[in-house]
């Protein structure tokens, strides 16, 4: 059984998670990554995905994240979301207005780097509706 | 001298209006403790972002790669003021002492000679605003029909602020709105946005300690990223407190407003009885007399 740590997930709005759990996989902007206790101070931002905890009792918890970042220490790590839901309360039409605004978004992009952006941004979201329709 | 009939129908009309500010009291209090949950649930979040910020000032030194909206652009000639007021009144002087602060703050402006622009959330502080300075209000966000106030609200605004930044329409920005000491006391408070002015170092030794950190990506992409969440979480604070002072100074004008009904009632009720015992006694030297001139 692998150790436990603190783990901590806020929403501008509340405190969602606070308790210790085994392991936590994160969608890092460079690709996912599994904390786990005595992780190397990392700090990362995220991008809309979904958050998988491990708790020391045993139980997996999944939530939705749309954007933030984490902060990683080997005692603990918090993850700030702009906004996270569990998985199985996500609103299907909140999700797919953001889609429709990211849509828009790249298509009155100004320039290339904000276009390829917003397109990224996009993309993120419609792999993260796959990933929890069949959910 | 007014009439019994006056005077009756005036202690009817006193007590309904205290029946009406008794309950919009007790509604105060109900949205009150709502608010202030609000205000709590919201508070770790912006406490980790702030450390989170300061740690990451740290790593990058102010360097040259910090992004415009922390540095700001070197000027200060064009100001843009954020009030945040209630969207209704009946609060005693809670919008007004907003507003008071806030128009000190664009005389002083205007006297050093800079340019002012203003952007009003709420209406109240709105249609203060407008009597003086009604040329220079950019815009107004209007949060009536949002009956719990998100993030999304609070984001929205702030997008409203960076976008005007980054066109170049202002250099600096103050948020005004009234932070929520207890509830007989909100305190009107002016502050700096952009540039954002952060506090540095002590609440940098979290429990990593001075940890290394590595960075994914850059801490200057970080950072980046970092600040305009820090400006809408700023603003969604500000809109909190405001919600909650807003509700307590409504519960205090209403305590008062229904002890002061309470007060006019007592008084109106003795000038009634006083009136209704004269008539009496009036009524009986005649008929007294009347009898002796028999």
């Amino acid at each position: 059984m692998a150790e436990a740590f603190k783990f901590e997930l806020v929403s501008p709005e509340r405190l969602l998670v606070s308790e210790q759990v085994e392991s936590v996989v994160i969608p890092g902007a460079e690709g996912e990554m599994t904390v786990m206790a005595h992780h190397a101070p990392v700090m990362t931002t995220i991008k809309p995905g979904v958050v998988t905890v491990k708790t020391a009792s045993g139980g997996e918890e999944r939530y939705v994240v749309f954007g933030g970042f984490a902060d990683i220490v080997p005692a603990g790590c918090t993850l700030l979301a702009e906004s996270a839901v569990a998985v199985k309360d996500v609103d299907r039409a909140d999700l797919a207005r953001r889609i429709q605004e990211a849509k828009e978004d790249a298509a009155d992009a100004k320039d290339d780097q904000a276009r390829s952006k917003a397109e990224q941004f996009l993309s993120q979201l419609t792999t993260l509706e796959g990933a929890i329709l069949p959910a | 001298m007014p009439s019994l009939k006056d005077l009756r129908n005036r202690i009817a009309s006193v007590k309904a209006t205290q029946k009406i500010t008794k309950a919009m009291q007790m509604v105060a209090a109900a949205k009150l403790r709502r608010a202030q949950e609000a205000a709590e649930a919201a508070r770790p979040y912006s406490e980790r972002m702030g450390s989170v910020l300061a740690n990451i000032t740290q790593a990058i030194g102010g360097g040259g790669d910090a992004p415009a909206l922390m540095t700001g652009t070197g000027k200060d000639d064009v100001h843009l003021l954020v009030v945040c007021t209630a969207e209704r009144g009946l609060c005693g002087g809670f919008n007004s002492q907003i507003a008071r602060l806030a128009r000190d703050h664009i005389r002083k402006l205007l006297a050093d000679g800079k340019q002012v622009k203003i952007i009003c959330v709420g209406k109240k502080g709105f249609d203060i605003l407008r009597r003086d300075y009604a040329s220079m209000i950019l815009d107004r966000v209007d949060l009536r029909e949002v009956k719990t106030l998100g993030f999304v609200n609070a984001d929205a605004i702030a997008k409203k602020v960076i976008n005007l930044f980054n066109e170049g329409g202002f250099d600096i920005c103050t948020l005004f709105y009234s932070q929520f000491k207890s509830v007989i006391s909100q305190i009107p408070t002016a502050q700096q946005i952009i540039p954002a002015g952060i506090a540095s170092a002590p609440a940098a030794v979290t429990d990593g300690g001075n940890a290394v950190y590595e960075y994914e990506p850059e801490p200057g992409e970080i950072l980046s990223d970092l600040i305009p969440r820090n400006i809408s979480v700023q603003v969604f604070r500000a809109l909190l407190e405001n919600a909650a002072g807003e509700m307590g100074a409504k519960m205090s004008a209403m305590d008062n407003a229904t002890r002061n009904a309470g007060e006019m009632i007592n008084k109106l009720s003795i000038t009634y009885n006083r009136q209704r015992q004269a008539q009496i006694t009036k009524e009986l030297i005649e008929i007294i007399s009347g009898a002796e001139a028999l």
